[in-house]
């Protein structure tokens, strides 16, 4: 079957003069998706990117694959057709089957670039529609609400006919809007607030805190796993893997008990900061939802964000669970987030958390101690390494 | 490595492996196919049936081949639902049971049957007469577990299934023996139980395999139906390969079971010996249990952190709890386990190839992580 895909733009068709820069990093991006999948060639009009096969590929993995590609708000799959009404008449017929079987309603949109095409384009339309009443009669034309919209374009080279329609990914490709260090914890919400940045256009690299032997193996391959799901949305993640138990234990043993998460997770922030500079990000992101837990209050954010002097953003911070899992579910990490290797570490966690925490007084607290040895040294220990998907 | 965890799964000996091989490259023909390569495929299947009906004191057409125990103790409790579950309707079990029993059982309440699940005593004991008093004409079947899981406590099925069949020979009598069998004298003659379930990866054969004895005489309607295998007892071509292996695995260690419990129980007394002095570390123990599986008390340390911590060093054990999001073992809790128990409980599981040093290093280790991990509120 001649097929090919046309992915059509979201909002970058608004774009003004760096649309081409856009346009180049989402065939850029196209590309590594559909990368092991065979031959493609790729042209771009009107808003518009094509995909050809030049070879016999699967096409629904493609559609797939691209269905989470940022950038693209709805994706067709079409025949080529010769540009001669018979050819496109006799092409179209059986390749509209599937649509055509199951639908009552339908109409015909003509859409012609190539002037020299004989028909114009209420012409073709008119004239396609009769065909297919003629061969579904059981059909009916409308024009307002139709179940099945055929498309056929006249373009230079040739003429294609689509009837199959999905929504794209939405937002702006992935590389258009700067890199971010994204905290990825193994719950929830950090593999949603990641999800939610790269729909922005922004490069994912990750950090996870492990803390063996508080913390298992399986915890560790659960997270690396969540980053493998996420990387179909927001492409490779670098991801950085930091020895986290001798910190948590200092802060244990040294820190007033109530304040022990927000200590930690001030100097989480502190490592994530410094690994961000390393690999240039330019931002922190994580899952956090205000008021969800003791330590994402107001008060609490107040107090991790002084430790760190690169902004911090929160794309989840005025959602409900409900709505972070719902996302989540969409995306594919729920099912993995909800494996129960996450909180083996509750040694930790104190009985009653702190929800109103004075920075002065977690200042002075950590103080107690000498962090900046450790953390240098968590930093310096860190192992990066690549998770993909494909 | 120090592998103290052969409750979960014992590495499988050579003679298993030998015999797996065998069937894989050589004796690969289907046991039902009328030919010559069937006939020797079905002598390897029935040789291996009669080890272990020997090793039970059972005979051979008493022993039918499963996939794993799960399958024998689900066949066990639905078959005896699908026989008799239209006039009987009531199930006796301990509190304490596997889940591949617990869970058939508990879906059967959901269809209506009346459980009722009983709770040793504070030695680890199930009372006979709370099994006694419990029996009316409406009681379909009896299961008990020979030697749990986490504690290795021992129940006297013998004399309890004896008690019950006096009652009313119509009840059927199981019993879960997988963390018995070829670890103690099991006799299917003076043990009144109408079904057997074990399994073979924890009795050095592969994951894959297991059986189930029935009595002769006890017509149970099949679990599992298809093409008539195994006496139309349970369907499915016979796993040649790991049939023999589970026989060859059988045949290895039929004869020194006694020997080797003693050696068990001797570096069970070496574990306590050594963690005496040991503030907080205790050995919970039962009156009658098997040595082979200890469940080790660390107060105030977190049994997955130690096992973590143990495994760094390369000894493998196993949390008494699963603690993940805070659901504990209802076995345990069966047992009269407190709550900072359940968190803080491992299970340390011999064969009989451990060795005393390998003890004293796990007991190094364990002194180790309480120096050097947080402990628990």
């Amino acid at each position: 079957m001649n097929e090919m895909l046309l992915l059509k733009y979201g909002e970058m068709a608004l774009k003004g003069q760096n649309k081409k820069t856009f346009e180049d990093i989402l065939v850029k991006n196209t590309k590594r998706r559909l990368k092991g999948l065979g031959k493609f060639e790729y042209s771009r009009a009107q808003s518009t990117l094509y995909i050809k096969p030049l070879e016999e590929v699967d096409i629904e993995l493609a559609i797939e694959r691209l269905s989470k590609v940022f950038g693209v708000a709805k994706i067709c799959k079409a025949v080529i057709c010769e540009k001669i009404y018979d050819k496109i008449v006799s092409t179209a017929l059986p390749y509209l089957e599937d649509a055509l079987l199951t639908a009552k309603t339908f109409k015909v949109e003509a859409r012609r670039s190539d002037k020299s095409f004989p028909m114009k384009s209420p012409e073709l339309q008119k004239e396609l529609g009769a065909d297919i009443l003629s061969a579904y009669p059981y059909l009916s034309v409308d024009v307002h609400n139709p179940e099945v919209t055929v498309t056929v374009e006249i373009r230079e080279e040739y003429a294609f006919v689509h009837a199959y329609k999905i929504n794209g990914a939405g937002g702006i490709p992935v590389g258009t809007s700067g890199k971010a260090m994204l905290l990825l914890s193994g719950g929830i919400d950090s593999p949603v607030a990641g999800y939610m940045m790269a729909k922005r256009g922004v490069i994912i690299d990750a950090v996870h805190f492990e803390a063996p032997p508080y913390t298992s193996e399986r915890a560790k391959l659960k997270v690396e796993k969540l980053a493998k799901l996420m990387s179909e949305y927001t492409g490779a993640i670098n991801f950085h893997c930091v020895e986290f138990t001798k910190i948590q234990e200092i802060i244990k043993e040294k820190c007033p008990e109530e304040l022990f998460t927000i200590i930690m997770r001030r100097i989480m922030m502190e490592i994530a900061e410094r690994l961000a500079k390393k690999e240039e990000a330019n931002c922190l992101v994580t899952g956090e939802s205000i008021g969800q837990v003791a330590s994402q209050t107001m008060y609490a954010m107040v107090c991790t964000d002084a430790a760190c002097n690169i902004p911090v953003f929160r794309p989840l911070i005025g959602m409900d669970k409900t709505e972070i899992v719902e996302i989540s579910r969409k995306i594919g990490t729920f099912e993995t987030s909800i494996e129960p290797y996450e909180d083996c570490c509750t040694v930790f966690t104190p009985k009653h958390p702190k929800t109103r925490p004075q920075l002065k007084d977690v200042e002075a607290a950590q103080a107690a101690y000498d962090f900046e040895p450790l953390i240098q040294e968590a930093v310096n220990s860190t192992k990066a390494y690549i998770i993909k998907s494909y | 490595m120090i592998y103290f965890d052969n409750g979960a799964t014992a590495k499988p000996c050579d003679e298993a492996i030998k015999a797996a091989n065998q069937a894989l490259e050589a004796e690969w023909g289907n046991p039902s196919s009328l030919h010559a390569m069937g006939v020797r495929a079905e002598k390897m299947v029935n040789d291996a049936r009669e080890a272990i009906a020997s090793v039970i004191n059972a005979e051979p057409g008493e022993i039918i081949f499963t996939s794993s125990a799960t399958e024998s103790n689900n066949t066990a409790v639905f078959s005896a639902a699908l026989t008799r579950g239209k006039r009987r309707k009531k199930i006796i079990t301990s509190a304490f049971e596997h889940p591949s029993v617990s869970q058939p059982v508990k879906r059967l309440e959901e269809k209506g049957f009346e459980v009722v699940r009983i709770y040793p005593d504070k030695t680890g004991r199930i009372d006979p007469r709370k099994v006694l008093s419990q029996i009316d004409s409406n009681t379909l079947l009896v299961s008990l577990m020979l030697v749990n899981n986490e504690t290795g406590a021992i129940t006297d099925v013998s004399k309890i299934f004896k008690a019950v069949k006096a009652r009313d020979k119509e009840i059927y009598t199981h019993t879960d023996a997988v963390q018995g069998f070829l670890k103690m004298n099991i006799n299917s003659k003076t043990m009144y139980a109408d079904m057997i379930s074990i399994s073979g990866h924890k009795a050095y054969a592969p994951k894959g395999i297991g059986a189930l004895y029935v009595k002769k005489g006890v017509n149970l309607l099949p679990f599992i139906v298809g093409g008539g295998q195994e006496k139309g007892k349970r369907s499915g071509t016979e796993s040649t390969v790991l049939i023999s292996a589970l026989g060859a695995a059988v045949n290895a260690h039929k004869d020194d079971i006694s020997e080797r419990l003693e050696r068990v129980s001797a570096l069970r007394k070496h574990l306590k010996e050594k963690i005496k002095g040991m503030d907080g570390v205790y050995l919970n123990e039962f009156d009658n249990a098997l040595p082979y599986i200890n469940s080790l008390t660390v107060e105030r340390y977190k049994s997955e952190t130690l096992l973590h911590f143990l495994e760094e060093r390369e000894i493998y054990v196993s949390s008494g709890s699963a603690c993940s999001r805070g659901k504990k073992s209802e076995g345990l809790k069966a047992f009269g386990y407190n709550d900072s128990q359940l968190d803080s409980t491992l299970r340390i599981s011999f064969c009989a190839s451990n060795t005393p040093e390998q003890i004293d290093e796990l007991v190094a280790a364990l002194k180790d992580a309480r120096e050097r991990l947080v402990k628990i509120r």
